[in-house]
């Protein structure tokens, strides 16, 4: 084990629930006033109660964590789980209300995309400026200002104003002064979530050769499980101000994405689910009810079987239906069909049972996108509706082996057969 | 093992937990500060750095107008224009200081909340920063004083004391970031006193002899003005250029001794503040 720069122990940041104080020198000094006087405090509304000690919010709970040099430590977890409160006291934003924080070596954090950009200036004297906040040196920058501007692609604006920036090009300067730090521990907060696909590569690459070949320190938050997967040797999830799980990447992203709040129900109603307008709306789902069964924890060789209601707001000639499978990242990973199942006459409401086989998908929670559609002559699909997520259900985990599935997939096929000869 | 972080970020610091060395290797970001401030400050106006000469002079106008022709308030036979000019000089200073200074919390909030350096950079920068203004009032002054003397021949009389102006500058600059950054600090949480420091200001000048001298103050009220710290200094430094009236001297130690405690609970309260300012600003 290499030595720890970062040590984080048992601390707890604590925020005062509602306003702090009366926001004026004159509503503070009365509430004093009435209250050395044991007189109601003339500044609470009716009703309202007066502030007790307790009503406070941790924001972190007791938490204590170690890094170790060289590591790209992943921080997940749902938003107000406290992983900005603890970039934020890393970065020495703010400071804990209990515990310690030690460091070694220097620590910088990556900005959010404009901060400590003045728009006036040009990028080169954005990137000067931008270091400068960020602890460089201005000789640092100088010696390193050809490869800052060679990374951050902007070569041909660098001396126009960054008011005439878009987006993108703030992101990628941003980053690549970030990049080119000395600091030994950088810290990145969902930094990456803007720029186009191939800039996000070049920098996952950027801080993956940091982290490995300068023995740097990185700290990374993101709700993009991707990135934390191809980034981060090491991952701990928060969830309510704690650390709930800290260890191996791809057991914690499961964790992460299981404890996400999905209702698995059997019965689905839909009057209320949102439909984006690209749809021809000849038909409407009403519902779906899972049938046959009283948990949606799917067991080998088992189906599922539900019915939905349909009514048809047009004359519809073969109407088909589509699910389509997505995993816990919600990428789509497999569909199943009914074509041309019913007919219909407009203003008609009508029910189908079907029964989906999702036997080969492996462990796991999926959700169901569902569409009703049309074909024409050509096989041109027009989708009539379509609600997100008609369903959510678990796959019983089946296989001996520890399914990874960012290496395995998601399906996993029928054993093997050995083939005997003669 | 424990004496080799380099940094221990813990819930509570002392009241004298100052770090100057940090601010001094964050000196690079002074200047970055500076260079923003002054390639931003006159971007898309049509007069640009024109507008440091305006405004001294537009004042000195005024209050040649109001003070001297129409209140008729004697200057002790220097030029009015140029009596104006001078106290407003160093008033201006001074007032930038302050005003600045005092809106670090809140006006940088959006940065301070990103990324940490030590926070007394900005009011330091804007200290700075306001010298600027400061030296060109000065060499306006300077030629108008040659105008008087040469063409009109009046009889101006700088002196030795002029020795002492940059001790008065630096006294100006520290007397503002003090009072500036102490009240920084309280308007992160009572936005009460953010109104406060334009109207105090106005009446504060009031009370520094810039309008008038010090020979025409009643007697009962000089032991009043002169506990005012900017007093002493805006008669020295008029005199030193003008030599009207008579240089104030235990006045002026008095004052630099308010000043010295102003800046050091300034420096205090301030680096307390910025802990935890993000929590309640």
């Amino acid at each position: 084990m290499s030595e720890t720069v970062i040590k984080i122990d048992h601390v707890t940041k604590q925020y005062r629930l509602g306003t702090i104080g009366g926001g004026t020198l004159q509503g503070d000094l009365q509430s004093w006033w009435a209250r050395i006087r044991h007189k109601e405090d003339p500044n609470l509304k009716i009703g309202q109660k007066a502030y007790k000690k307790n009503e406070k919010f941790l924001a972190l709970d007791d938490i204590s964590l170690e890094v170790h040099k060289g590591e790209t430590l992943g921080l997940i977890g749902r938003n107000g789980a406290g992983k900005s409160t603890t970039l934020k006291l890393l970065s020495r934003v703010t400071a804990p209300t209990e515990g310690n924080i030690y460091i070694k070596g220097k620590i910088s954090s990556m900005l959010e995309v404009g901060t400590g950009f003045h728009p006036e200036l040009t990028g080169r004297e954005n990137i000067y400026l931008n270091g400068a906040i960020l602890g460089m040196k201005r000789a640092e920058v100088t010696k390193k200002i050809d490869d800052i501007i060679e990374f951050s692609e902007c070569e041909q604006f660098i001396d126009t104003p960054v008011k005439r920036y878009s987006s993108g090009m703030f992101v990628k300067l941003a980053f690549a002064v970030a990049a080119h730090l000395d600091s030994d521990i950088l810290i990145m907060d969902e930094v990456l979530a803007v720029g186009d696909m191939k800039f996000q590569k070049k920098c996952i690459d950027k801080m993956l050769s940091i982290a490995k070949n300068s023995g740097r320190t990185i700290i990374y938050v993101s709700h993009n499980m991707n990135t934390v997967r191809q980034l981060c040797s090491r991952c701990a999830v928060m969830s309510k101000g704690k650390i709930i799980f800290d260890g191996d990447t791809e057991k914690a992203i499961d964790l992460y994405l299981s404890s996400a709040d999905d209702e698995l129900l059997l019965y689905n109603d839909y009057s209320k689910t949102y439909r984006p307008n690209f749809l021809t709306a000849k038909v409407r789902m009403l519902d779906l009810e899972i049938l046959n069964r009283d948990s949606l924890l799917v067991k080998d060789g088992e189906r599922i079987d539900f019915r939905i209601h349909f009514r048809a707001e047009e004359d519809i000639d073969g109407l088909c239906l589509r699910m389509m499978v997505h995993n816990a990242d919600q990428s789509p990973i497999a569909t199943a069909c009914a074509t041309k199942f019913a007919s219909c006459r407009k203003g008609e409401i009508f029910s189908k049972e079907f029964s989906m086989d999702v036997s080969w998908l492996s462990g796991g929670r999926y959700k169901i996108l569902m569409a009703a559609y049309e074909t024409d002559e050509l096989g041109s699909v027009f989708d009539a509706d379509a609600v997100w997520p008609a369903f959510i259900f678990d796959r019983e985990k089946r296989s001996k082996l520890d399914w990874k599935s960012r290496y395995y997939g998601d399906f996993e096929l029928p054993e093997l057969k050995i083939i005997k000869r003669g | 093992m424990q004496d080799e972080w380099t940094t221990v970020i813990k819930p509570k610091t002392g009241w004298f937990d100052i770090n100057l060395k940090e601010i001094w290797y964050y000196r690079d970001l002074i200047y970055m500060f500076l260079k923003r401030n002054f390639t931003s400050s006159y971007k898309q106006t049509i007069l640009g750095p024109l507008w440091f000469l305006i405004t001294p002079l537009m004042t000195s106008s005024m209050f040649t107008v109001v003070f001297g022709q129409i209140a008729q308030i004697s200057t002790d036979g220097v030029p009015q224009f140029l009596f104006y000019m001078a106290g407003n000089t160093a008033w201006s200073y001074f007032s930038t200081c302050l005003t600045s200074t005092s809106a670090t919390f809140t006006g940088n909030a959006g940065l301070f909340g990103k990324v940490y350096f030590p926070r007394l950079v900005t009011p330091i920068t804007t200290v700075i920063y306001a010298l600027l203004s400061f030296f060109i009032q000065l060499v306006l002054m300077l030629i108008l004083m040659a105008f008087f003397v040469f063409v009109r021949g009046e009889a101006i009389r700088p002196n030795i004391w002029l020795l002492l102006v940059p001790l008065m500058v630096i006294q100006m600059a520290m007397l503002g970031l003090g009072v500036g950054i102490i009240i920084s600090s309280l308007t992160t949480k009572y936005r009460d006193l953010s109104i406060l420091v334009g109207f105090g200001v106005s009446l504060w000048m009031y009370a520094t002899p810039i309008v008038y001298p010090m020979s025409q103050v009643p007697e009962f009220l000089q032991g009043i003005i002169k506990l005012n710290p900017m007093a002493p200094i805006v008669n020295n430094f008029r005199y030193a250029f003008l030599g009207s009236g008579t240089p104030e001297i235990g006045s002026w130690l008095l004052s630099m001794a308010v000043t010295a405690v102003f800046l050091f609970f300034g420096v205090i309260l301030f680096s307390r503040v910025e802990k935890t300012f993000m929590d309640t600003v």
